[in-house]
């Protein structure tokens, strides 16, 4: 809500400073987003008649003329401006004034003295009006200072109001609210009823009760429709957002910013008959003000005649029954249609409208007639006419309520945490306006017409925390009973698991939860991804049933910032249907920890020959965020990734992830340059950590034996070092891979598996021979097992 | 001078001369050895008579020890000399830089989240989660949102296609944190049905959240902090405290200014906005909105169980998202949902 400062200051003026005034506004819950000055500063500038135009001796597109300023003696002024003409009134910047930008000095003009200049609008930063000179009343004071003549001190405030509050969506609510807020007086405009010199009416019907309870009606005769709208009247509108038009729809427009109740004028010569308020006929039709067509819903209300439909109730006029410079007779309504008849309609139409806001936030109810009035006012004060009787019609029964709300003062204190005596109290809520009556258990309170939020208790303690001033509410430290909040050992927190991935050089992103539709077809070759039926756009189409194209998008990005080295990680949600319970029936939503890593290992330094990172670096990331609990790597198929390159993470033989490298197809399609290599990680799995088992450290010494095993190229490693552990006797406390070795020495299609073994008892010292049997009896095992030869 | 004192000194000054080990093994060969002149001394001490021998053993075996000790003296010098000589050469350029792997970095909402759940776990708060694709009950309904509300229209809200291919309207992605402060509220009246009093509750819910919007200041998914507490005993004035207290806490700015101003929100009743303003820095002075926050709605706490005429309660939330760039002076939204890692690897 826009609204010009001195338009309020003559309903309500308290003495306060702009900023102060803004300020209390701000802080009593009407937030001023914008408060502007309607001109920037200047000095110097008077209202000044041209007196005499001549042509200038040297200068063919320049005149001399004789401008008076209110002093004995006219001024001689050089002036370019087209529209210059004896007996115009103009501002004049007089020698010495400051205007924006420039100091106004006596000057020669190729040759004549000039004792100052006639402004532009765009000269005095009015507007960017640079057509000629900003012509004045007929009727203005030479002399006078253009900053009052045009009253450009006021300032343009503009409040977000919060939609609770339609009743300060007018010039006099919140003058009401200023007046409530800082005790000065409040001056609402004097209205009184015309008296109807002729007897015309239009009988008016309300088919649709619930949707239009009163409607007031008035037909006033013999308007002079193109009568000019006063400049007062027009600078209000205008600096309240509203741009003048025409007379008749400007003081529409101005009545509603005035008093908060639409209005809307008919030609009364296109009208045929009764007005009536009604649903549509289906498929009925109407061509709108803004020249959209429209079939309006059945549980839209119409405004038609006898014959045809007039406007959209509340919303919006139609084109053909509007008033023109043309019109002599007007009909002039002012209805109350509900929030409920009205909220939603506009926007489903794709606009808004000043009349529609206002209706849907809620307007008082019992403003219809005098809003009528002043609108009559109006016009009979500016383009006379001859007003006929106010035809009121009325459904009570559909009128809202008021119902009184209990207020107790001690449920107040409570929740505010401050108490406030009962007279405050009760001054407050009268100041709004609000009906009080002390009863036993407090206050009981009866809303005013205009307040459409004052339903339970509560709004009426926000009343009183608001006019009290939420400032004044003292903050008090906590105060509860203590309880101590174990974190058991067993579990990690989330953060600890980013850190623990941060630490091993992957960047944590947080990438788009809806993704590309391909992005799902090709990493998760998910055909039926959850579809949003709203994407801002297409690439934002469909949920994320996989970490892997937030990373691989990611990856693509900075690839295109020549950054080889892309170490990045995310947790967050994926999402698929399926049925079954789950907090959201029909949507699974895992939490899933994603990471990927491309280019070299380790970032480019001395001593340290660059390799590739491959899928065992990652390989030992994933084994170092579950460490101690071992994993089974299974290979596996994976739509993302390379066949022969990819495994299933399995923790206690259940599946909790997936890691492998990047598919050659979309490395090449998403134009990567090198295959990233990638898991993805169920995070519930990652958060458990076990509690540590102790076992006895033995104190005899330990004796290691290497083992070299001859296999096939083919021989995956887990299952015999599985063997290697099953067969091995009790006095083997570890068997573990330390090398694998292809080339020189085997033959092609072998390759040598060493391990070493680690054998220990804790009661004696184990003998050589011992130690030799239980090697041979390895090495047998993998020779019968696996055709495993001992490495010579 | 006696000849075994010339003896020493000849002994002591060989010693000295031998530049390396092997020389001065064959120098303590020359007195020493089997052949040795002390060695030679020795073996003549028999052929003294009895009475001269003893005192002549006795100055022989001086010199002895003296020449010994001479030997041993430098055998040590010439080992520390060596060692001396070996440390110059394993000398290192100790400015060469470090090898390995570096460390990555958290993402900077990440690390406003932790504070965040940090602080509030210092006073007694717990941390719930719960699912981005919400019903439409929890996002709005239960949080007295009317029916007809801008918020649930499709302008605003993203809504999800069933497998007809037609628009679900009980599911969408939720808007804000706050349904996640209706489901804790379920569960812990739930828990504590039959309890006279129940325990107090404290919890903030952080997450994504989603929102028809998108320019420069406006991310179609972003994060909010809903923050929760219901009580016998909870106040406006607690709300302001707790509040206000956080901000100045997560700002690490005692002198921050804070103000509470009123607002309208369907779910809580008084409600207010809530400003800061910094003292220092490019922003000093002016307000900045942060947060919202209110009296939980009586409908509210009615939908999540407890009886509004004995528990109330205040609710806040706020974007990690505004905090994190106001506290780091980051300029645009965008840069957080953007991956670029020459913006990432600055919050390590």
């Amino acid at each position: 809500m826009q609204f010009s400062e001195s338009w309020l200051r003559s309903l309500c003026n308290p003495a306060l400073s702009n900023q102060e005034l803004c300020h209390l506004l701000t802080m009593a819950g009407l937030e001023v987003e914008e408060n502007e000055a309607v001109a920037p500063a200047f000095s110097g500038v008077v209202v000044a008649q041209v007196l005499t135009v001549e042509k200038h001796p040297d200068a063919d597109k320049l005149k001399l003329c004789s401008v008076d300023v209110g002093e004995s003696t006219p001024l001689q002024i050089v002036c370019g401006a087209p529209n210059v003409a004896a007996g115009m009134k103009v501002p004049c910047a007089r020698v010495g004034a400051r205007l924006p930008g420039i100091e106004i000095k006596r000057a020669k003009v190729r040759g004549v003295e000039s004792h100052g200049m006639l402004c532009s609008a765009r000269e005095l930063g009015l507007s960017e009006d640079h057509a000629g000179l900003l012509p004045l009343a007929a009727n203005a004071t030479v002399g006078e200072d253009i900053r009052k003549h045009l009253d450009l001190d006021d300032r343009k405030i503009t409040i977000k109001l919060t939609p609770n509050r339609a009743d300060c969506l007018s010039l006099s609510g919140i003058a009401r609210e200023l007046a409530a807020l800082t005790g000065a007086a409040l001056a609402l405009p004097e209205i009184a009823p015309a008296i109807a010199v002729i007897d015309d009416t239009r009988g008016i019907q309300l088919d649709a009760p619930a949707a239009c309870p009163r409607y007031c009606g008035r037909i006033i005769r013999g308007v002079k429709a193109d009568a000019p709208t006063p400049e007062w009247m027009k600078r209000r509108i205008e600096r309240s957002g509203i741009r003048a038009i025409s007379f008749l729809v400007d003081v529409t427009n101005y009545v509603m910013l005035e008093l908060g109740q639409p209005l809307h004028a008919f030609d009364d010569a296109e009208l045929a008959g009764a007005i009536h308020v009604r649903q549509p006929t289906p498929g009925e039709q109407l061509l709108l003000l803004n020249e959209q067509t429209v079939t309006p819903s059945a549980d839209t209300a119409l405004i038609a005649d006898d014959e045809k439909p007039l406007a959209m109730a509340g919303i919006m006029g139609g084109e053909h029954s509007g008033i023109s410079d043309a019109t002599r007779d007007l009909f002039l309504e002012s209805a109350f249609f509900p929030p409920a008849a009205i909220a939603g309609k506009a926007r489903a139409l794709g606009f808004s409208s000043d009349a529609s806001h206002r209706y849907e936030r809620g307007v008082d109810f019992t403003l219809q007639r005098r809003a009528i009035e002043r609108a009559t006012q109006l016009i009979l004060e500016n383009c006379g006419g001859q007003p006929g009787p106010v035809v009121e019609a009325l459904a009570a029964e559909h009128l809202p309520t008021r119902r009184p709300v209990t207020l107790r003062s001690e449920r107040a204190a409570r929740v505010l945490g401050i108490a406030l005596p009962a007279e405050r109290i009760e001054a407050m809520l009268k100041s709004l306006g609000l009906a009080v009556e002390r009863v036993a258990e407090g206050f009981r309170v009866t809303p005013p017409s205009f307040r459409f939020d004052i339903e339970i208790e509560e709004d009426l303690i926000e009343e009183i925390a608001r006019l009290h001033g939420y400032d004044n509410i003292p903050s008090l430290p906590p105060v509860a009973r203590m309880a101590m909040m174990p974190a058991s050992e067993s579990a990690k927190s989330a953060m600890a698991l980013r850190r623990q991935v941060a630490a091993r050089d992957y960047h944590e992103v947080v990438t788009y939860s809806f993704v590309e539709a391909a992005w799902e077809a090709d990493f998760a070759a998910d055909a039926t991804p959850v579809v949003l039926a709203n994407p801002i756009a297409s690439q934002m189409g469909v949920m994320r049933s996989t970490l892997v194209g937030g990373l691989v998008g990611t990856l693509a990005a900075n690839r295109k910032r020549q950054i080889e080295r892309v170490r990045v990680f995310e947790i967050g949600r994926c999402f698929r249907r399926e049925t079954g319970a789950g907090p959201v029936a029909g949507f699974a939503q895992p939490l899933r920890l994603g990471a990927l890593a491309a280019g070299p290992a380790l970032p480019e330094q001395w001593g340290t020959a660059t390799r590739r990172v491959d899928f065992y670096d990652l390989k030992a990331d994933v084994e170092d965020l579950f460490a101690p609990r071992r994993l089974e790597f299974v290979k596996a198929a994976h739509p993302a990734l390379h066949p022969g390159r990819c495994a299933e993470i399995r923790l206690d033989g259940a599946v909790v992830g997936v890691i492998g490298e990047l598919h050659p197809r979309w490395v090449q399609k998403y134009e990567l340059g090198g295959a990233p290599v990638l898991f993805e990680i169920e995070l519930p799995a990652l958060l458990g950590t076990p509690f540590p088992a102790y076992a006895e450290v033995s104190r005899l010494p330990a004796v290691v034996r290497d083992l070299a095993l001859v296999v096939p190229q083919t021989q995956a490693l887990a299952p015999l070092l599985a063997g290697l552990r099953a067969a091995a006797p009790a006095t083997v406390r570890d068997v573990a891979l330390f090398d694998v070795y292809q080339g020189k020495g085997l033959a092609d299609g072998e390759k040598s598996l060493a391990f070493r073994i680690v054998m220990q008892d804790t009661q004696r010292t184990l003998e050589d021979a011992e130690v030799d049997a239980v090697i041979a009896d390895l090495l047998a095992m993998a020779a019968r097992e696996f055709g495993a030869s001992l490495r010579g | 001078m006696s000849d075994l004192d010339q003896l020493v000194a000849s002994a002591e000054a060989d010693f000295s001369a031998a530049a390396e080990p092997a020389r001065l093994e064959d120098a303590k060969a020359r007195y020493l050895g089997k052949d040795g002149s002390l060695t030679a001394l020795l073996k003549g001490l028999g052929k003294l008579p009895a009475e001269e021998r003893k005192s002549a053993g006795a100055a022989i075996n001086q010199a002895k020890q003296s020449i010994e000790s001479a030997l041993t003296a430098r055998r040590e010098a010439l080992k520390a000399a060596q060692l001396e000589a070996q440390l110059a050469t394993e000398a290192l350029d100790v400015t060469l830089p470090g090898r390995g792997l570096p460390r990555g970095s958290l993402h900077p909402v990440t690390i406003s989240l932790d504070r965040i759940e940090q602080l509030f776990r210092s006073i007694g708060f717990e941390v719930a989660d719960g699912p981005e694709i919400e019903t439409d009950w929890h996002n709005f309904t239960a949080l007295n949102t009317p029916q007809n509300h801008p918020a649930r229209s499709m302008h605003d809200t993203f809504y999800l296609l069933g497998d007809d291919g037609k628009v679900h309207d009980d599911v969408l992605l939720r808007t804000h944190t706050s349904p996640v402060q209706i489901r804790a509220m379920l569960a812990h009246t739930k828990r504590h049905r039959d309890a006279a009093t129940m325990p107090e509750l404290r919890v903030i819910c952080p997450g994504r959240v989603y929102r028809v919007d998108s320019d420069a200041t406006h991310s179609p998914m972003f994060h909010q902090v809903e923050g929760l507490w219901v009580g016998e005993k909870v106040s406006f004035a607690d709300l302001k405290g707790v509040v206000a207290d956080f901000l100045r806490r997560f700002f690490e700015s005692d002198d921050m200014k804070v103000r509470f101003r009123p607002s309208f929100f369907p779910f809580t009743e008084p409600s207010a906005e809530i400003d800061v303003a910094f003292m220092s820095g490019a922003l000093e002075g002016r307000w900045l909105e942060i947060a919202g926050c209110g009296m939980v709605h009586p409908n509210v706490l009615r939908f999540g169980g407890f009886d509004p005429e004995k528990y109330t309660g205040f609710a806040f939330g706020m974007g990690p998202d505004r905090l994190t760039m106001l506290r780091y002076g980051i300029n645009d939204l965008r840069l957080f949902f953007e991956g670029d890692l020459r913006f990432l690897s600055q919050f390590r």
